[in-house]
């Protein structure tokens, strides 16, 4: 009925017209204000804190300092807990930290009554430090003889993994193999969700409720507990409308320090707002990755054998930690099959800001690898990149063993055959080749791999709740959260497909409170569709199940001559329609013989995985005196399966892609190799692309139905931000003959790799 | 939530020094697109303001009689861009003023506050430079003005005295009548964006548009302040333009201009967009004037 069809989002209007309420806007106006005082050195230890002239500014209420809080280590990770000690995500985090290990590490809060005061108090307190040597580069920190920032982690590696098959040493003593090698670096980028996160917190009875701009209600509940050493049923979190996440909110950020600090002033209402400016440093960054490829062919092109080494910049905690590296890392055997393959991965502590999720979790600095390596291999071979792509990426059939995903159809091949289309990719190919000139154009593509969810890695379930109002109307209850990418709207489509009511009576509850929710471990992996699909599925059956039972009970017709359609209870015999949902769910309520409410609720647990792959095609123009590239055109393709809305699905791509584009060409975080302070931590600096840098944006799907997935979908949140950086360095190097291995292109980058290949010596 | 001890709004002119002279330690704020920012960072936290942005006399473009054209210093960066004396005469400066920031800076910030700031960066400043701007003060013993290259004493460093403001920017008839320019931002991204390096240059073209009679180039974020590159304007003066003056033209830039070596932009890059800029907007003016490349 309403799955395929591109409905308006359900909560458009409230968003458009500004009714939406956000965290900020549903927190009483006598919260006390929080703000924290980050270290101003990059390694050490805190000495003392001295904050007797803070304490001494009118309207602060309570300092507390890193001396004061519980020693009670915590893993701030949004993935769902493992009851199995052996995959529990790493617990190093303390409330504040004594030993400081990045510049701007949580040293001490101040909790004011408003904000001016809080300020001041936080630029009064002096604080003494011992310092320590620090390491930046994720290689350096693996030396011998670099500052180790943990204790057990020797060379400061967090994890190393092997996913090796065949025999690499064997396979390369083949005579007449063509090496190609390269060292490809991503960079530091931040997610630069519109709303800063946010939260605050108070008591109820002997609870402590908090209210947070979070991804993961439910796992920030266990995480509090954990933090504070209190039950977890203690805690409630709140979560309302949300103003971008994009994997930063799927952590645990400052919920359990502003919690704590509400247990400190009495179980008073405390705030917490992170600046934009804090938000760059003290939250979660995407891990810079370091890849290390070799490549071994055959004059005819054969993979015989490869070797991966990547380096994952975690940063000073472990949050996410190897999660990521290992999804990229487990990519490439999978992507390009080959029978001999060497893999290394290695996720290592520095002190920088820490690592964690990120719209794409590892796979666009590991496509940025493979796929500008693959351009590097056809260069150096003389093959079309287009062909020597068919040629080797996954074929029709394959099954991986690990995940059983299964590749069902010829999906690359298709998303590559409309790209080509869209782009005219031959024609300008043929057409830029050899130019010479200041300005210089260029075409180039990259495919890349995702998959669903988290299966079978780590738990995988969703938990759903429908109740029949006496309209005829449900609620539907969903533990995995509206973040912006429209999945309230997902949820009532698919409830209405199975149902039968038209999505306008399908009220989804948006706001997640633990105490109500059914339980679910939140909105990450671009899982929403598939999981908590078959969860309404399931549920929706249920409860389609019991209403049809009270049917039959008011028309004495058996249970399976009934449907519903368009809202109505039906004889399938006929057509004849016999009753209204609303007549029948008010009967039920009110009826003096048998009065029910009537509900479902039911968790499925996904023991499945699904690929979503595709590609992306950019043409560009470099201006190689300005050091500039200006796009001029870009498509992605994608088979996320069937669209359950596809002016949604489209607008999902549409950010996506503007995501790549700042990967591809300004996004960086820079840091004073002297000082180990980052240097951009602010939207000025920070060169997130505008509009004016975006050229349209082309998006193409092709509809393979997933044959695993309740409603035939599959993931579409994360992976359009993925090809797009590769797709354009590939362009850039069609256009120039320059191969630029490290992203983001910006124009300081361009410079120096124009300069090293000598097309500036004319001037 | 702003730290601002007081503010103080003037009601004229002459309230405004008065003001400033009653609370020497106080920071003139008209927009507030800067001040307010570095308010919020701590930096002015906690300061008094005298705020100017009420006086409407010191609003708007008007053409003087002997063919000055002034511009009141809190006239906004959009209205200069779309007013018609500016397009007419020095269009260049309604160009360059709006890459300004966004939509909203550019309603909200002003000329004078651009200028009075002492940023190298200022849109506006190289500009003005390299037309030869002069800027009108008023201060406790009335009005005085001097050239804009005297104005700006060091980084962020300005000659206005205490009570003093500036009240207008004027352009005299003899440094437009007849040029035409071309300004470029050189900036990280295409909107939103502070200069990396911003270069304006004009000319003004014998009769049959051959010769170069005069040449003005003037670049930000090339030093501490705003500057002119005298030794390449006197390259080309008096001479016909052909591709290898203009090349010459634009390498000798590297002799006058001390641009920085940052995180923000090696030295080496800077020198060579400069390089890059200068030729670039030296054809662009004379093809503006009507010369042929």
């Amino acid at each position: 009925m309403a799955v395929g069809i591109s409905i308006p989002r359900v909560d458009a209007y409230d968003k458009a017209s500004g009714r939406t309420k956000y965290t900020d806007d549903m927190c009483d106006k006598s919260a006390y204000i929080a703000k924290i005082v980050h270290s101003t050195i990059t390694h050490g230890r805190v000495i003392s804190i001295d904050t007797s002239e803070a304490e001494k500014i009118p309207g602060v209420v309570k300092i507390i300092t890193c001396f004061d809080v519980p020693k009670i280590y915590f893993p701030t990770a949004g993935h769902p807990w493992s009851t199995d000690p052996g995959h529990q995500d790493v617990s190093d985090r303390l409330l504040l930290q004594e030993h400081v290990r990045f510049y701007g590490d949580d040293i001490a809060a101040v909790v004011a009554e408003n904000e001016v005061a809080a300020n001041q108090a936080v630029r009064a307190i002096k604080v003494e430090y011992e310092e320590y040597p620090f390491v930046l580069d994720v290689q350096e920190a693996m030396k011998d003889d670099a500052p180790q920032l943990h204790e057990n982690y020797p060379n400061n590696i967090l994890k190393h993994t092997k996913n090796d098959k065949g025999n690499y040493d064997e396979a390369i003593k083949e005579p007449g193999l063509i090496k190609v090698e390269g060292w490809y670096d991503t960079p530091t980028v931040q997610h630069c969700h519109i709303e800063n996160f946010i939260c605050y917190s108070y008591m109820e009875q002997d609870r402590i409720v908090i209210v947070s701009s979070t991804q993961i209600p439910h796992i920030v509940r266990r995480v509090v507990g954990q933090a504070l050493g209190l039950p977890w049923g203690k805690v409630r979190v709140i979560k309302p409308y949300i103003g971008g996440g994009f994997g930063n909110k799927q952590d645990v950020l400052y919920e359990p320090l502003c919690a704590y600090l509400s247990t400190q002033v009495g179980g008073h209402l405390v705030k917490y707002d992170c600046s934009r400016e804090e938000t760059f440093i003290t939250n979660r960054v995407r891990h810079a990755i370091r890849y290390h490829l070799v490549s071994w062919l055959r004059p005819d092109g054969t993979l015989v054998a490869r070797k991966s080494e990547a380096f994952s910049n975690q940063g000073a905690y472990a949050s996410h930690g190897h999660s990521i590296v290992a999804k990229g890392s487990g990519a490439l055997g999978q992507m390009y099959p080959c029978d001999n393959l060497q893999i290394d991965s290695y996720t290592v502590f520095t002190n920088r800001p820490v690592g964690g999720a990120m719209r794409g979790y590892g796979m666009p600095q590991s496509i940025f690898a493979y796929e500008s390596h693959t351009e590097d291999i056809c260069k150096a071979l003389g093959f079309d990149p287009i062909q020597f792509r068919r040629d080797h990426l996954t074929p029709v059939g394959f099954v991986d063993g690990f995940s059983h995903n299964e590749m069902y159809f010829d999906t690359y091949n298709q998303c590559i055959d409309k790209g080509i289309e869209v782009v005219d990719y031959y024609r300008k190919h043929k057409e830029y080749e050899n130019q010479t000139g200041d300005v210089r154009r260029g075409i180039g593509m990259a495919a890349f791999w995702y998959n669903t969810a988290v299966y079978p890695i780590s738990l995988e379930h969703s938990s759903c709740r429908m109740v029949l109002n006496q309209d005829g109307s449900i609620q539907l209850q969903v533990g995995e959260t509206e973040i912006g990418q429209g999945a309230d709207t997902a949820y009532a489509q698919m409830a209405s497909e199975t149902l039968g009511i038209d999505y306008k009576d399908v009220h989804v509850v948006s706001c997640q409170d633990t105490d109500i929710t059914p339980f679910g471990t939140g909105a990450y992996a671009s899982r929403q569709t598939y999981v908590v699909g078959f969860a309404v599925r399931q549920t929706a059956e249920i409860l389609k199940g019991k209403i049809l039972d009270y049917a039959h009970e008011l028309t004495r017709m058996p249970v399976f001559l009934m449907d519903i359609k368009d809202g109505n209870i039906i004889r399938t015999t006929d057509g004849r329609v016999l009753l209204s949902l609303a007549e029948l769910a008010t009967e039920a309520l009110y009826s003096t013989t048998h009065s029910v409410h009537i509900t479902a609720e039911s968790t499925y647990q996904t023991k499945s995985n699904a690929y979503s792959l595709g590609c992306c095609f950019a043409e560009v123009e470099v201006d190689i005196p300005a050091c500039r590239v200006k796009i001029l055109d870009l498509v992605n393709v994608h088979d996320c399966g069937k669209l359950i809305n596809p002016a949604l699905a489209r607008a999902q791509v549409h950010g996506g892609m503007s995501m790549g584009i700042g990967y591809a060409l300004s996004e960086c975080e820079l840091f004073d190799s002297k000082t180990g302070k980052t240097l951009n931590n602010n939207l000025l600096d920070y060169k997130l692309s505008t509009s004016m840098d975006h050229p349209e944006l082309k998006v193409e799907f092709i509809e393979n139905p997933e044959p695993t997935s309740a409603y035939g979908t599959k993931a579409l949140g994360e992976p359009p931000a993925i090809p797009v950086a590769p797709a354009i360095r590939n362009a850039v190097l069609q256009a120039t003959g320059v191969a630029i291995n490290e992203a983001p292109l910006r124009p300081q980058t361009l410079f120096e790799n124009f300069k090293k290949a000598g097309l500036y010596e004319e001037v | 939530m702003y730290d601002m001890k007081a503010l103080y709004e003037a009601t004229g002119i002459e309230n405004a020094t008065e003001l400033l002279l009653a609370h020497p330690e106080a920071q003139v704020i008209a927009g507030g697109s800067d001040v307010l920012v570095q308010m919020r960072e701590g930096k002015r936290a906690g300061k008094e303001l005298v705020s100017i942005y009420g006086l409407d006399e010191l609003r708007g473009v008007s053409l003087l009689e002997d063919g000055t054209i002034k511009i009141g210093s809190l006239t906004s960066f959009s209205h200069i861009t779309r007013d018609p004396i500016i397009q007419k005469y020095i269009n260049v400066l309604g160009e360059a003023v709006d890459q300004i920031g966004g939509p909203q800076i550019r309603n909200i910030g002003t000329i004078g506050g651009n200028t009075c700031n002492g940023v190298t960066s200022a849109d506006s400043a190289s500009t003005l430079h390299a037309w030869d701007a002069v800027v009108e003060i008023h201060g406790p013993e009335g009005y005085r003005k001097m050239p804009i290259k005297d104005f700006y004493i060091s980084a962020g460093k300005v000659d206005l005295r205490p009570g003093e403001i500036q009240t207008s920017i004027q352009i005299p008839k003899e440094s437009y009548e007849g040029y035409k320019g071309h300004y470029i931002k050189y900036s990280m991204r295409n909107a939103m964006d502070i200069a990396t390096m911003g270069c304006s240059v004009n000319v003004k073209l014998s009769e049959d548009k051959k010769v170069i009679e005069d040449c003005r180039i003037a670049y930000g974020v090339a030093g501490p302040v705003p500057m002119r590159v005298p030794s390449a304007e006197a390259l080309v003066k008096g001479k016909a333009y052909t591709p290898e003056l203009i090349d010459e033209f634009s390498k000798n830039v590297l002799t006058d201009i001390r641009p920085r070596n940052s995180w923000r932009a090696s030295l080496e890059f800077r020198e060579h967009i400069a390089v890059v800029m200068a030729k670039r907007a030296l054809m662009e003016s004379i093809r503006r004037s009507g010369g042929v490349l």
